[in-house]
């Protein structure tokens, strides 16, 4: 009972202002009657849509350019240089560290040669972006890194005729798919989510664009919000989704044949 | 465990494995210390030794899974020393369960095949024969994770053979399962090694493993292989001091040795070759060879019988104070009680005697 009451309490406590914002971005201003409006201009709107578009560009190009440095990286440092593990781990939890307007600072001059090659697009924030959502997506991918025989895997594989590329592209990464979704997914967020860096650097994504529109149109600056919000409770349910299938589905159907296997851990013999 | 069946399919031609003057150093310490071997086509050669002798580290280097600093591999005639893992035709049971957890067991053995560009259908044909002869084509469609640990190891054995490799390498491929299933495990290996021919370097450091099912036995110690035999020369006539102390159980006893006879424990029997020429020296008896005797008059006692199933081991101290192990079958131990004086005799095959001071 007292957690059915906490419960509701903590439920009240998170979902009133989702209520708020849901009831304000509905309404008419002046006459408060009901309207859409607020949510249609989410793609009526040129300059919202475009922020929109951009960030959801953003986030597949960061997704695509993390997934590429680091489970190579993460994959090739565990196997084949395992001294260099709590470098690349220190190097990707540093960004954590580091408050947004320092990194802004930092890479100023950086950023000057990358628009000198690639011009002024937003699309550029990919790299610092990158750098971002390392700290979270390399905890992702350590995790389902952690939980595999990564060596033994690999030298299998290789022994069966598998060069590297086909010991990670087919052996490796689908065991490791739930922590690549994760490290994904949660990359999406971050980046839909980002304001500093980009308000900072000057560039217009979807935050950005949101805070603009806030100063002379409310209602659509909070449905744009919560659409976002809604956006990053949806993937993390859809994680939270993805990965218990993913543990459920490879149950037995027949329990008798579950015969513990002793662990990697028991099987890792100390011989040389 | 699946009767022997006649696979005319999977039957291969075994290839010769030539180990030469391979040295592996990490960092200061040897891990591999010269090491030559020769294996025959179609043999199974087991290589035991304690951990951290260098015999995983020799099937590594064979495997291309490991470089040596210097020496040469070869199969077949064919220098394979600077060739990648992934091209030397090799097939390997790890001692870790390695089938992938996201394949079925019939894509697991099939998927050295795909690798090589075989079609589905020839693919599939070629790994149901494979799981057929290891006695699972009934589990083809299932995981990894819903077999046993004894299961895994089939479907890994499958798999190797599946792309009828030019070597069979196994690395302690029974020391996860419990000891009946290795049992069993064991001899199914035995059985698909001999039908299907290939080469096979096995990697234990379970003696009785080794000694069941390998056709030589080659006993490692510090990077060096100590003795390449047959299973009963290796346990009859062991070369070393290290051999006849690693391979089954040895009494050190105080012997003398003149003219190729040894005294020991009241009894003359022949000295093997490697023992001193002459003079005093410890002899390495087996328990089995040693026969007791009940006697009043005795020159040792009784001090523990341990039952052992149909065997039993019999503890005795002869009047010397030197401590004597005794094997026998359980009907014999039953005559001995604890106290009771016994007379000793050593088996006329012959004993290895070494220096009294092994380091002298």
């Amino acid at each position: 009972m007292l957690r059915i009451a906490a419960f509701s309490l903590f439920a009240l406590f998170f979902l009133f202002p989702l209520y708020a914002m849901g009831d304000f971005s509905t309404r008419a201003p002046g006459t408060g009657a009901r309207t859409l409006d607020a949510w249609k201009n989410l793609v009526a709107d040129d300059v919202l849509f475009g922020g929109i578009v951009i960030s959801v560009a953003l986030a597949a190009c960061t997704v695509a350019a993390m997934l590429l440095v680091l489970v190579p990286t993460m994959i090739w440092v565990r196997l084949r240089a395992p001294w260099a593990r709590g470098l690349v781990e220190f190097l990707c939890l540093l960004p954590l560290t580091i408050p947004a307007l320092v990194i802004v600072v930092g890479l100023r001059d950086v950023y000057l040669w990358v628009t000198y090659f690639l011009g002024e697009s937003t699309l550029t924030l990919t790299f610092v972006y990158t750098v971002l959502v390392l700290p979270y997506a390399y905890r992702a991918l350590d995790a389902a890194l952690s939980a595999i025989d990564l060596n033994t895997l690999s030298e299998a594989a290789r022994s069966l005729g598998a060069g590297w590329a086909k010991t990670i592209l087919q052996v490796i990464v689908p065991n490791i798919w739930s922590g690549i979704i994760s490290a994904a997914f949660i990359a999406i967020a971050v980046v839909i989510g980002e304001y500093t860096i980009a308000s900072l650097s000057g560039f217009e994504n979807l935050q950005v664009v949101i805070v603009q529109i806030g100063k002379t149109d409310g209602a659509t600056s909070v449905a744009a919000s919560l659409a976002v919000l809604l956006f990053g409770v949806a993937l993390l349910l859809l994680l939270s989704l993805f990965t218990r299938d993913r543990k459920l589905g490879v149950e037995a159907e027949d329990p008798a044949l579950l015969t513990p296997a002793p662990t990697v851990a028991a099987n890792r013999g100390a011989d040389a | 465990m699946t009767a022997p069946t006649q696979h005319d399919s999977v039957t291969e031609t075994g290839l010769a494995v030539e180990l030469t003057d391979l040295t592996r150093v990490y960092g200061s310490v040897s891990a591999l210390d010269g090491l030559t071997l020769h294996i025959e086509p179609g043999e199974m050669v087991a290589l035991l030794g304690p951990s951290g002798c260098g015999k995983t580290t020799a099937l590594r280097i064979l495997a291309g899974l490991d470089e040596a600093t210097s020496g040469t591999v070869s199969v077949g005639g064919n220098d394979l020393t600077g060739v990648p893992a992934n091209k030397r035709d090799m097939g390997m049971v790890f001692q870790a369960y390695s089938l992938f957890p996201h394949l079925t067991v019939l894509d697991n053995v099939a998927f050295g095949l795909k690798l090589r560009g075989e079609g589905v259908g020839e693919r599939h044909k070629r790994a149901s024969e494979m799981l057929e002869l290891v006695g699972l084509s009934q589990h083809r469609d299932k995981y990894a994770s819903q077999l046993s640990g004894g299961q895994q190891q089939r479907v890994a054995l499958a798999r190797a053979l599946a792309i009828r490799p030019s070597v069979l390498l196994l690395d302690e491929p029974l020391s996860a399962l419990d000891a009946k299933v290795r049992v069993q495990l064991r001899e199914e290996i035995r059985r698909v090694q001999r039908e299907v021919g290939t080469t096979t370097l096995f990697v234990t450091h379970d003696q009785e493993e080794a000694l069941a099912i390998a056709d030589r036995v080659g006993v490692m110690g510090k990077g060096q292989l100590q003795q390449l035999a047959t299973p009963v020369e290796l346990y009859t006539s062991p070369a070393t001091p290290f051999v006849a102390e690693f391979v089954g159980l040895s009494n050190r006893l105080a012997a003398e040795v003149s003219q190729g006879m040894v005294q020991v424990l009241d009894s003359r029997v022949s000295a093997l070759p490697g023992s001193i020429s002459a003079g005093r020296g410890i002899a390495l008896v087996r328990p089995e060879s040693v026969t007791v005797t009940a006697d009043v008059d005795g020159t040792a006692r009784v001090t523990a019988v341990e039952f052992l199933g149909p065997f039993s081991r019999t503890r005795l101290m002869t009047v010397e104070g030197e401590e004597v192990v005794a094997q026998m079958t359980s009907a014999q131990a039953r005559e001995l009680r604890v106290g009771d004086r016994v007379e000793l005799s050593i088996e006329p095959s012959g004993v290895l005697v070494i220096a009294e001071d092994p380091d002298s």
